[in-house]
């Protein structure tokens, strides 16, 4: 009798056992958001976690952007990726390419019954991240666009009207000469110099920055930021770094802790430093539209998105899956997207969000948190201007960001530069190509 | 007075050498394989399609003059970091060796800095270099020297050679000090009885009876700056401006761990295995050749 008893027991305990560890399935996720960004996404992950007892979301902090996606890859190759990560625009047609490796999210919202309607989310965002049927590949996440900044004390000591600040590259070369004459050690600087001052200037300027519509109609896409157009623009920086105007930062966000600290005047980069300049900036400023050049017809036509979506990998369980859709949902809603638009700087994923956020009188209080929204909506996209996806762009994009740093250091012309830019884009396209066929 | 021992049976040396021939072959000639295998194909960066290519990674690299660049970077950088690193190394290990006093907190201050990481290393030197809030970039701007090494190319080398050099003195001090405290004294004594000078006595008895040391540091400082420095670059200016400080092993990092192209990077490690290791033979066979055991 013993013998059955103890295994009533052991039975019992066994039962207990597995319904404690059914109680959450754990979700992971692994992301590349530090500092500010990183506390709130944990207070999102807390937030879904109180919000439902089935799933615990586990978020992870895997380094920048592409530290995070390779080792999602590398994980991936392993045989144990996460179940979500996070993956900056650039990769985009990298993880489009991988069927097999990712989940598209229309079909794990499907399969989990949530309600899903991509007509919800902003036209900007979701054009970027769905195929050429319209469905979404990937759940929008943070999405911000390149904006420009002027710390409005440095314009008054300059003798400039802090509420005017340039719109066209004409009046910036104006403000520029006076800020300089009056001793500002840094006139203007510029984050993510590629994002910018390559893929956003052609968006809003209605160029091609490739052919096939960016890349998005095709992966025999070529490059075609060799335009003239391209080419006076960047001759155009190269210049001004010659005259003390434009301070080269780096190929990340360097150039915003050089905005913040006062040392810089003017700064081009993305609308998430927003958040930071608020908390740091010990100045007044404001947030504006790019600048655009008014010789070239039809600009400004709308800017694009930077920033990164959520992918989720394939093999997971179906359970595992339900609470995927389920945290999706949840980030969806619009007090969780009001939240982080207004606390990061990133745009609002969702229409609802966006009108709650207008109705509760935030912009009025806050002006400049909408620059970005307004300036991806200026126009409707054009085939120019509604994305870009192309293969291996982190390389791509470091090649861009070469070649304009020789023309500032004034080893090339832009021509020559830019020129060397395509031929060498080109390559790793066919590259990509070839490896996706 | 040579020492050999004899095994009797055939087979007890081979059982004996067994483990260290494991490890290398699992540690060392697998992935080392691997590698010179990957470097063949084409895959995607999810190594869902792979399709052999042949040859065609290494022709990719060999067309494109920016790689082609990178080989002067590397030869500079290389030669940059042996060279000082070896030289200060000598220096402060001379004047170690002559110190009575407090010798040993000397010395051990001079071998910590061999306990930073790499990475470490080249943040805490990229931070009293940074453009704008940097202590040194300070000095040198109160100075009229403009240090943006983020743009000026040559500013960015000085910089990972600083900081690369910086971690790698403390290795060679250690074994220079070594080095030197073997050299009889008595050798030294009476050169200086025969009238010489420090500095003849230096270049005349102490440097060619360091030789050994040297021709070794020399090795080991070259191996160094080709593979150990990534983490000070990739911390620093992360191959950068244009290109400016990209050397062979970063390149080869970037490619394979950022960008995700298994294939190119793994024929930049084939190329880089050969280079180390028809340069570790041309410094044996001629190189050594100077030195005096």
């Amino acid at each position: 009798m013993r013998f059955t008893a103890l295994t009533v027991t052991l039975f019992a305990a066994g039962i207990l056992g597995t319904s404690t560890a059914q109680a959450a399935t754990e979700i992971q996720w692994w992301h590349s958001m530090s500092g500010q960004h990183n506390d709130k996404i944990n207070e999102i992950a807390r937030g879904f976690n109180a919000s439902q007892a089935d799933y615990k979301l586990t978020p992870v902090f895997k380094g920048s952007y592409p530290e995070s996606m390779t080792a999602a890859i590398a994980a991936f190759r392993a045989g144990n990726a996460p179940h979500i990560v996070q993956v900056f625009e650039v990769g985009t047609a990298t993880m489009m390419a991988a069927k097999g490796a990712v989940k598209p999210v229309h079909e794990i919202m499907k399969e989990a019954g949530e309600p899903f309607n991509p007509k919800n989310y902003l036209p900007a965002v979701t054009g970027y991240y769905s195929d050429s049927h319209g469905n979404m590949l990937s759940m929008p996440f943070n999405s911000s666009s390149a904006i420009f900044y002027i710390n409005k004390d440095a314009y008054k000591k300059a003798g400039l009207d802090p509420a005017k600040a340039p719109t066209t590259w004409k009046e910036f070369a104006t403000a520029a000469e006076k800020l300089k004459a009056a001793g500002q050690s840094c006139v203007y600087t510029s984050g993510w110099p590629s994002w910018v001052h390559v893929e956003n200037f052609s968006a809003w300027h209605n160029l091609p920055i490739g052919t096939k519509e960016n890349g998005m109609a095709g992966i025999d896409t070529v490059f075609q930021v060799n335009s003239p157009a391209h080419v006076k623009h960047i001759a155009m920086l190269g210049d001004y770094a010659k005259k003390g105007w434009f301070t080269y930062a780096g190929r990340k966000q360097e150039g915003e802790d050089r905005f913040i600290s006062g040392e810089c005047a003017m700064l081009t980069s993305s609308s998430s430093a927003m958040g930071k300049i608020r908390k740091g900036a010990k100045f007044d400023f404001s947030a504006h539209f790019l600048p655009y050049h008014d010789d070239i017809k039809g600009a400004p036509q709308n800017s694009i998105i930077g920033g990164a979506t959520l992918w989720v990998m394939s093999g997971k369980k179906a359970d595992e899956y339900k609470g995927i859709a389920k945290f999706f949902s949840y980030l969806s809603r619009p007090e969780v997207q009001m939240d982080w638009h207004t606390a990061t700087g990133y745009v609002p994923i969702t229409l609802a969000a966006f009108e709650m956020t207008q109705k509760s009188g935030y912009y009025e209080k806050n002006p400049g948190v909408d620059v970005a929204i307004r300036q991806l909506n200026n126009k409707a996209p054009t085939g120019n201007s509604k994305g870009l996806r192309f293969g291996n762009f982190v390389q791509g994009r470091e090649v861009i960001e070469e070649e304009i740093e020789t023309v500032l250091q004034g080893k090339k012309d832009a021509k020559t530069a830019m020129d060397e830019a395509v031929r060498r884009g080109n390559e790793i396209l066919r590259k990509f190509e070839a490896a996706n066929k | 007075m040579e020492k050999r021992v004899f095994f009797r049976s055939a087979w007890l040396p081979y059982a004996l050498l067994a483990p260290q021939i494991a490890v290398t072959l699992i540690f060392f000639f697998w992935p080392a394989g691997q590698a010179v295998w990957l470097s063949f194909q084409l895959q995607d960066a999810f190594g869902l399609k792979t399709q052999f290519v042949g040859l065609a990674n290494f022709a990719a690299l060999f067309a494109d003059s920016h790689y082609l660049d990178s080989f002067k970077t590397t030869a500079i950088f290389s030669v940059l970091v042996a060279v000082a690193g070896i030289a200060i190394a000598l220096l402060l290990a001379v004047m170690a060796d002559r110190v009575v006093k407090g010798a040993l907190a000397y010395k051990t201050l001079l071998i910590w800095p061999y306990a930073v990481a790499p990475a470490v290393a080249g943040v805490l030197w990229a931070f009293l270099f940074a453009p704008s809030i940097g202590i040194i970039t300070y000095v040198l701007k109160k100075n009229g020297i403009d240090w943006n090494w983020v743009l000026k190319g040559d500013q960015a080398m000085l910089l990972v050679v600083i900081a690369s050099v910086w971690k790698q003195i403390s290795y060679n001090f250690l074994f220079f000090l070594a080095g030197l405290q073997s050299i009889p004294r008595s050798l030294i004594e009476a050169a200086a009885i025969d009238g010489a000078g420090p500095g003849r006595r230096f270049w005349t008895i102490i440097f060619p009876l360091l030789s050994p040391t040297t021709f070794f540091l020399m090795v080991i400082n070259i191996v160094y700056a080709f593979f150990d420095t990534f983490g000070v670059i990739d911390a620093t200016t992360q191959g950068g401006p244009a290109g400016a400080t990209q050397i062979l092993v970063y390149k080869a990092y970037y490619d394979g761990m950022k960008a995700a192209d298994i294939g190119s990077s793994s024929a930049q490690s084939a190329i880089l295995m050969l280079i180390v290791i028809s340069l570790t033979v041309v410094q044996f066979r001629f190189v050594e050749r100077k030195v005096q055991y």
